[in-house]
């Protein structure tokens, strides 16, 4: 379980979050989501420590993490998988170079050993065989895939997807989520997307956190998130035509 | 570089010196990066060095025009020259160019794309991994290849000077063997050390710490070559005036 409480930050005189609180639990995909500038990628990367926050305390099952010096940071870092944007896979290594790295890096498995777990995670993204492609040579939705494997090679209690279906067609992009949703499930991770795509919230999203200029405004499931009353939720949730006609069968 | 650049720079090199996840990655990643800067650049620096001193020698023959002034003189100047300014300094700005701005482009490109933040958030200490292997080539690698410039710039001295006829085969030999003074060899060994440093770590900072996309990529690195340069000409000052 991640806690957050009270996250505020700032860059110059324009502030991002205006004091943000919730509670992200274990074997849930928990949607974090808003409209562009809203603060939402701002608030992951408070989370994983890529932002300092000027105020507020982010608890890893209890584990004040903002306060932690370099060292103890790694420690929470290795139960942390995370999948990027843009992948973010290494341009110069391939696909089982990308996904050993980690393992290369914090285990004294055998090659063996290492290369079955690559086998395993590659399997379980259904890129079979890729192994000595390197990123240039894979699509948008190939890389999140390769992303995934990456990201869940070390067994991660903490799983992070920050924009998961940005530059994918629809059908990859459902493909993507269930993929998260079945991991979050399997391993029993807290999962927390970025996401303002819309299908990802209707379809995964177990806790929805909804930022507006900053702020919190709402939280609940997807279940929920049909019924509110509330303005700005609705705007931007029921934004589109087909969103719209779709809400009458909530 | 203003003063919070350097702040910024000092941080950044104390990241570096942490210790490492992994000796063993760091050792391949080392001779990696050694087998780029060694020994992908000695054809470049054969090249440079060998013209080098072969003009050097031309041009003090033009200059030498006394009897008083014997001709082995050509050969003593184009050695002293070679050893102590010429090699480190020459080896050192022509490095900037081809290896300060691929580091700079490397690691600006990693941070643009995220892989730094993925090595960060994987637990690894990026600067660390990303930067100590270059620095222990940079420093190790610049003094061969300076050694080797040396070497390359007196024989090209030789070629120069003997084929253009300004010099004699045994003038010239007379001239670079007669009051060899091997601490200039300790004074320029000392130079490359600090330049290697200055190579590598300078365009490390700049990329390491790159904002935006391509576009500020590619302008990281021309600044990474430029302050590279000149830090490598006030460090030979500095290096010059405190050994000499």
């Amino acid at each position: 379980m991640i806690e957050i409480k009270d996250i505020e930050k700032s860059f110059g005189s324009n502030t991002v979050l205006k004091g943000i609180s919730g509670i992200f639990k274990e074997g849930l995909t928990n949607l974090i989501i808003g409209g562009s500038g809203s603060g939402k990628t701002t608030l992951l990367k408070c989370m994983i420590g890529l932002h300092t926050p000027e105020k507020g305390s982010v608890l890893y099952d209890g584990r004040e993490f903002i306060d932690m010096n370099f060292e103890q940071r790694i420690e929470i870092r290795k139960e942390i998988g995370m999948l990027f944007q843009g992948s973010a896979l290494f341009d110069s290594m391939t696909v089982e170079e990308n996904i050993m790295f980690p393992l290369n890096m914090f285990t004294d498995h055998s090659f063996k050993e290492k290369l079955e777990r690559v086998n395993f995670c590659l399997e379980r993204v259904n890129l079979e065989g890729k192994n000595k492609l390197f990123p240039a040579e894979l699509s948008g939705g190939m890389k999140k895939r390769v992303g995934i494997a990456r990201a869940i090679a070390m067994n991660p209690k903490y799983l992070f997807v920050d924009e998961p279906n940005s530059g994918l067609d629809p059908k990859t992009s459902i493909v993507i989520d269930e993929l998260i949703k079945e991991i979050t499930e399997e391993y029993n991770t807290t999962t927390i997307v970025v996401t303002h795509d819309m299908n990802s919230v209707m379809g995964i999203g177990d806790y929805i956190l909804f930022l507006h200029e900053g702020k919190k405004f709402w939280e609940g499931s997807n279940k929920e998130i049909a019924h509110t009353d509330i303005e700005e939720l609705n705007d931007f949730v029921f934004a589109s035509r087909f969103m719209k006609a779709a809400k009458k069968n909530f | 570089m203003n003063f919070t650049n350097f702040g910024k720079y000092l941080l950044l090199l104390k990241a570096v010196f942490r210790k490492p996840e992994k000796f063993k990655i760091y050792l391949k990643a080392i001779f990696q990066q050694m087998d780029f800067v060694g020994v992908g650049s000695l054809g470049l620096i054969a090249i440079i060095s060998t013209f080098i001193g072969a003009v050097m020698t031309l041009q003090i023959a033009f200059q030498l025009v006394s009897d008083f002034i014997p001709k082995t003189i050509i050969g003593s100047v184009t050695r002293d020259s070679s050893i102590l300014e010429l090699s480190p300094t020459i080896t050192a700005i022509v490095l900037a160019g081809k290896i300060g701005s691929a580091i700079s482009s490397e690691i600006g490109t990693m941070r643009v794309s995220e892989q730094i933040d993925a090595l960060e958030i994987m637990g690894i200490n990026s600067p660390g991994y990303l930067i100590l292997p270059k620095l222990i080539a940079g420093v190790t690698m610049v003094p061969v290849l300076v050694v080797f410039a040396m070497v390359l710039s007196i024989a090209g001295g030789y070629l120069g000077g003997t084929l253009s006829g300004a010099v004699t085969p045994a003038e010239y030999i007379q001239g670079i063997t007669t009051d060899f003074n091997p601490y200039t060899i300790t004074v320029a060994l000392v130079k490359a050390f600090v330049f290697g440093f200055i190579i590598t770590t300078v365009p490390a900072y700049e990329g390491f710490y790159v904002k935006g996309g391509a576009l500020e990529v590619a302008q990281a690195s021309t600044r990474a070559v430029v302050v590279s340069c000149i830090s490598i000409l006030a460090c030979d000052y500095i290096v010059t005036q405190l050994l000499l």
